[in-house]
């Protein structure tokens, strides 16, 4: 039973860590959905947003005022963004927009260290890395606090962006950009706006992922492999779908976990760093479109 | 313009760029550069990185295969050198180097698979996959660093014709000699029909494919062929620039830095290889002096470092956007308004990223 009941506590673990990088792929998938750019630079944007707001706190601002002084801030990268790299790449190939953001993330994180420094810092966000005391008591399993918040804020976030591209005009117009943006425009969507909303809505999810790793693992430069890892998160999901994210996330995090408990001795650990990568290799071979993603038409 | 020639020939120019190279490399370079520092710390890990990129600029830019994992077969061609000098005797260097280049081949086919079915972003996924996965297996089991404990491991003396190569002008002829071999041989690759069938593929895959092209061959066949320059490249890198190693050098930094090198220096050429590895290993040390001697330390090292990410970043959406086809075509441009003489590079992209569509 205590066998049983550890399996459960590890794959609970396992998938509210997965929502953690649920997190940093729906930044990926908002900007990927808008535009057909796979956005590079999406990690670099989560080491830049969590480092300003930390440095805004030190500087003794109070939580909110740092809070929506990073989310302008974020504003500003996205005008920027889509000033200076989006408008003059406009009708380029998917990979020469992809290599741009790689060229952006560098700027990002060489702006972010300039600005900031390269110390690792600790962010406080009031929540315990340790496990929830009554879960514990009452059924046996250790949950960690952190972990439970970052599954309720990535849900809550799932939820806020689905009935904002669902509902509100701005996502409508998102969706008709999606679809064709020369025939959005010619009717008159603004564009430029639209890529401006879709940027900062990334930056904010940025912001909000980069404060829960930064909570956990503390703020450094590490963070920016972060989005590495959820790489092999929208491959399985899709890169196009928000609750694909979400749910790439769990069966990234979930396996992750497993398989480095379970398997991992046997190779003498440490398996965690190439296992999601493989587990994306298999569902590529099946299902290159992801599970919830477009089906991938090519035509000649 | 005069349309280039159909059957591949070499051309006087050819012929005389080689010339003047060789001699540059075997009597100029070792008279006038007499300081190691030049050697160790620029020449010979500029033509080991050189030798990086070609492999990298054969799997995408020639091919058009967006691969991310150009470091990670460069530790197994480093590893696999170390291994073979060490466990198989009598073995000389150069059979050494061959075969570790060999096994970082088969590698690169095993992690090529994935490209048969994906392509783009979801290649590059399936390719860090070969990153994490090599560094893994080096760093897990002991056998590929002979139980070493330390964790650096110094590597044994390249030894050829019985000489032991130790000085940094050895080092840089023998670097010399086979990145000479080795690029002659690209050359005449891209030029030939393997290039035509990798350069078709990359155009247009199903184009290709209708005009009887076998995917699954020339794919695996640029895979193998670009592991195997960075086999080489990795084991030259660890024997004669680092002395030492450590999976931690061959981390996926190294994959982006190669990445850079092939972009910024142009894709789909041979010599835009060789520049962007030389801007790329450059920039730092000029930015470093500049730091030093203009501001006087005056800067803190991070800034510059930071500095250092940010122009590399900025120039990579420059030249994306005004330059797509890298440092290579600027230079043909420059030459061209020079000398208004023909020079338009056959091999250059058709497209304009060089890669996908």
């Amino acid at each position: 039973m205590t066998e049983f009941l550890f399996f459960i506590e590890v794959v609970v673990g396992g998938l509210l860590a997965g929502t953690m990088y649920s997190l940093v792929a729906l930044g990926f998938v908002l900007i990927y959905k808008a535009s057909s750019t796979f956005n590079f630079a999406q990690g670099a944007m989560v080491f830049f947003a969590v480092l300003a707001f930390v440095g805004l706190m030190e500087l003794g601002l109070p939580f909110v005022v740092a809070f929506f002084a990073t989310v302008f801030l974020m504003f500003l990268v996205g005008y920027c963004t889509e000033r200076l790299v989006l408008k003059p790449l406009m009708n380029q190939s998917e990979d020469t927009m992809l290599m741009a953001t790689i060229g952006l993330g560098f700027v990002l994180e060489g702006l972010a260290q300039a600005a900031w420094g390269v110390e690792v810092r600790r962010l406080d966000l009031g929540i315990g890395d340790f496990p929830i005391p009554w879960i514990a008591d009452s059924t046996g399993l250790f949950i960690s606090a952190l972990d439970l918040t970052a599954g309720t804020v990535s849900i809550a976030m799932i939820i806020g962006l689905s009935v904002l591209f669902k509902y509100t005009k701005m996502g409508l117009g998102l969706r008709a950009v999606a679809d064709d943006a020369g025939a959005a425009s010619s009717i008159g969507i603004p564009l430029k706006s639209i890529m401006l909303m879709v940027w900062t809505t990334a930056g904010i999810v940025a912001l909000i992922a980069g404060m829960m790793w930064g909570a956990r693992a503390g703020v450094q430069f590490a963070l920016v492999d972060l989005a590495l890892k959820a790489l092999p998160v929208l491959i399985i999901g899709g890169f196009s779908s928000i609750p694909g994210a979400i749910v790439g996330g769990l069966i990234i995090g979930a396996t992750e976990k497993v398989l480095e408990v379970y398997i991992g001795p046997y190779f003498g650990g440490a398996i965690e760093g190439w296992a999601p990568y493989v587990l994306a290799i298999f569902f590529l071979l099946y299902r290159p479109e992801g599970l919830f993603g477009e089906k991938i038409i090519r035509r000649v | 313009m005069r349309a280039q020639p159909i059957f591949m020939t070499f051309k006087k120019s050819d012929v005389v760029n080689f010339v003047v190279l060789m001699t540059l490399a075997f009597i100029a370079i070792p008279m006038t550069v007499q300081t190691d520092y030049w050697y160790t710390s620029i020449l010979i890990p500029w033509l080991c990185l050189s030798l990086a990129a070609i492999g990298q600029q054969i799997v995408m830019g020639y091919t058009g295969q967006l691969a991310l994992g150009a470091a990670g077969f460069m530790a197994a061609g480093a590893f696999a050198c170390f291994n073979l000098v060490l466990r198989v005797p009598d073995l000389p260097f150069v059979g050494a180097l061959g075969l570790s280049g060999l096994i970082a081949a088969a590698f690169g086919i095993l992690f090529g698979l994935p490209s048969l079915r994906v392509r783009g972003i979801y290649l590059m996924v399936a390719t860090l996959a070969s990153q994490f996965f090599i560094i893994w297996m080096i760093d897990k089991f002991g056998w590929f660093k002979n139980y070493d404990t330390s964790g650096i491991i110094t590597t044994q003396d390249i030894v050829i014709f019985g000489k032991s190569m130790t000085t940094p002008m050895e080092m840089f002829f023998v670097l010399v000699v086979v990145v000479t071999v080795l690029t002659l041989l690209a050359m005449n690759m891209a030029r030939g029909s393997t290039g035509r069938r990798w350069m078709a593929v990359r155009d247009m895959d199903i184009a290709a494919e209708s005009m009887g092209i076998s995917l699954l061959r020339t794919k695996l066949q640029a895979f193998a062929i670009s592991a195997f320059y960075c086999g080489v490249a990795g084991a030259l890198f660890a024997f004669t620039y680092l002395k030492s190693l450590e999976p931690v050098a061959f981390d996926i930094k190294l994959s982006f830095k190669i990445l850079f090198m092939v972009i910024l220096g142009g894709l789909g050429t041979i010599n835009g290889a060789f520049i962007g590895a030389a801007f790329i290993l450059l920039f730092p040390v000029v930015l470093n002096t500049i730091g030093n001697n203009v501001f006087h330390g005056s800067i803190d090292a991070t800034i510059i470092s930071a500095t250092e990410q940010v122009v590399f970043g900025v120039l990579i959406i420059v030249f994306m956007i005004y330059e797509p086809l890298g440092m290579a075509k600027l230079w043909d441009s420059i030459k061209q308004r020079l000398f208004r003489k023909e020079s338009a590079s056959v091999d250059a992209p058709v497209n304009q990223a060089g890669v996908g569509k």
